[in-house]
């Protein structure tokens, strides 16, 4: 059981002695091993969702379940990965990767293989005695993932996680990242402000407007992906070449628009 | 200000001209006749004597041993500082009620000069081994402390937070997370600790100790040779610049280490 749900979620924040509403509203079922992708004008809160179903912060008012439970503190079922890593600096990518594991009190030898497994996957090869400052970024990202991974949690959060990454580096992690889901399903939630992004990971896409945060509206992308068969394409320029793809991202595009200009 | 870049030669020169200037001063104004030799001995004879006190026993032992006495309280006291302060202060960084119980009492009792704890480690712990550390720890527990309490509060949140979200609790995050993030200040601080350990030292052997550095100082003194006093206060400065060279090398290796 794994499936996300915001209930009348609102999220006060203190701004110049004033209490200020960040989120207001949210309504949102994340089903069982579906991937949602939140777009939203930076300042919306989508980030603050995130980090509420990660046990970071927490609602003013409402309420957020994961599983049946109201969330109350951090845990290893639901894994992030954050826009800036956060990688421990201080470890090499092996033992990035294994912190999770040791945490769990996963045993030694069970800790290596899947260690190993997540090097594979993720192209680490050659890499796992190197420390975090001596990769690339979209290399840093991979072992990110697969720390996040190596956990096998329920719940996948990701915070813009190829927002730090130049273009080319962000495209095949985007590539890697819908071959990893759609293998290995799992409940995600994915922040990002890149419309073309969400549309080419998400099942659905929530649509944020800016302060107060409220969910706009909300895009059955994976209906359309089934029926247009996206995913015979192995390369996402040319899934963003069909009609489809095309169309969604236009509309999505059009309701993120109608909310920067109200705010001008 | 002008510190502009110095050449290779400069960096090593412009010291020893310091020390040049120095000598050549110290030896103008001794030989003068304006003081007392008695008083003020030549560096040359500070040499001879110094040399002399390596083979001759003075205040019952030589000055190696001496300096060997001292070395061992000191590592005591220093050691003792660096277990207990680096650690209290890292569960402070992450205990907010160990920090409102600890912080009051830490505040009052660091105001108290490391020699004024003197009389009560005399008391209580004579003046064998325990007095001595005991003044030492007062002197080097603080930085210890502090540095290791603001290393880890100052850790940025990132990375305390990926910590929690992939599973880990408060032992794991103080010991994987706050601790090695925190070496950077732990060691600047164990530097600052180490120089006010060994200055403590000498003052606890002045009153509270039957060898050591500082015994043999106040012995000089007392049998008015001033170049003895001259040669300690020269064995204290150079071990006190040797541990301080020690702690920067390795506080350097674990910059390289950690790559920022």
């Amino acid at each position: 059981m794994s499936e996300i749900v915001f209930s009348g979620v609102k999220r006060m924040f203190r701004r110049n002695g004033q209490d200020v509403p960040a989120l207001d509203g949210i309504d949102l079922t994340v089903h069982e091993r579906e991937f949602v992708a939140i777009v939203g004008p930076s300042g919306c809160g989508k980030t603050t969702c995130l980090r509420m179903v990660a046990g970071l912060e927490f609602p003013s008012e409402g309420e957020v379940k994961v599983g049946g439970a109201a969330v109350r503190a951090p845990g290893p079922d639901r894994a992030v990965v954050f826009q800036q890593f956060a990688l421990f600096p201080w470890k090499t990518v092996a033992e990035n990767i294994e912190f999770g594991l040791k945490s769990k009190g996963v045993a030694n030898g069970a800790r290596r293989d899947t260690v190993v497994r997540f090097v594979e996957l993720m192209g680490l090869q050659g890499y796992e005695g190197a420390f975090p400052h001596q990769l690339s970024g979209g290399m840093q990202q991979r072992v990110a993932i697969a720390r996040a991974y190596a956990l096998d949690p329920a719940v996948l959060l990701m915070d813009e996680p190829f927002g730090a990454l130049d273009a080319q580096t962000r495209t095949v992690m985007q590539e890697e990242l819908v071959r990893l889901a759609r293998r290995n399903p799992r409940t995600v939630l994915f922040i990002t402000h890149a419309v073309e992004e969400a549309v080419y990971l998400a099942d659905r896409v929530v649509v944020m407007t800016r302060r107060p945060g409220r969910i706009r509206e909300i895009i059955d992308v994976g209906t359309i992906r089934r029926a247009e068969n996206w995913d015979r394409f192995e390369r996402i320029e040319e899934v963003m070449d069909q009609a489809s793809f095309v169309h969604l991202r236009t509309h999505i595009w059009k309701r993120l628009r109608t909310d920067l200009q109200e705010e001008t | 200000m002008n510190r502009t870049a110095l050449t290779p030669t400069e960096t090593w020169a412009l010291p020893l001209a310091g020390l040049a200037t120095l000598l050549v001063a110290w030896t103008a104004i001794a030989s003068s006749g304006l003081v007392p030799s008695q008083f003020l001995p030549t560096p040359l004879a500070v040499a001879q004597r110094f040399a002399e006190l390596t083979t001759k026993p003075f205040a019952g032992y030589t000055i190696q041993q001496h300096l060997l006495s001292s070395v061992g309280r000191y590592l005591m006291g220093f050691g003792l500082a660096a277990v207990i302060g680096v650690p209290l202060g890292l569960m402070m960084g992450w205990y907010r009620w160990l920090d409102d119980i600890v912080s009051p009492l830490f505040e009052a009792i660091r105001f108290v000069a490391p020699i004024a704890w003197v009389p009560f480690a005399a008391l209580w712990f004579g003046t064998g081994i325990g007095g001595p550390t005991l003044i030492i720890f007062m002197g080097a527990f603080p930085p210890a402390l502090i540095n290791a309490y603001r290393g880890a509060r100052f850790v940025e949140p990132r990375y305390i937070e990926a910590a929690q979200t992939l599973g880990a609790g408060s032992f794991r995050v103080i010991t994987q997370v706050l601790l090695p993030a925190s070496v950077p200040s732990i060691v600047a601080g164990l530097r600052i600790s180490a120089g006010l350990g060994w200055q403590s030292l000498v003052g606890a052997e002045l009153i509270v100790a039957s060898s050591g550095i500082g015994y043999l100082l106040v012995k000089g003194q007392s049998s008015i040779s001033t170049a003895t006093v001259m040669s300690g206060m020269i064995a204290i400065g150079v071990v006190g610049f040797a541990i301080d060279a020690i702690l920067r090398r390795v506080e350097a290796m674990i910059h390289a280490r950690q790559g920022r």
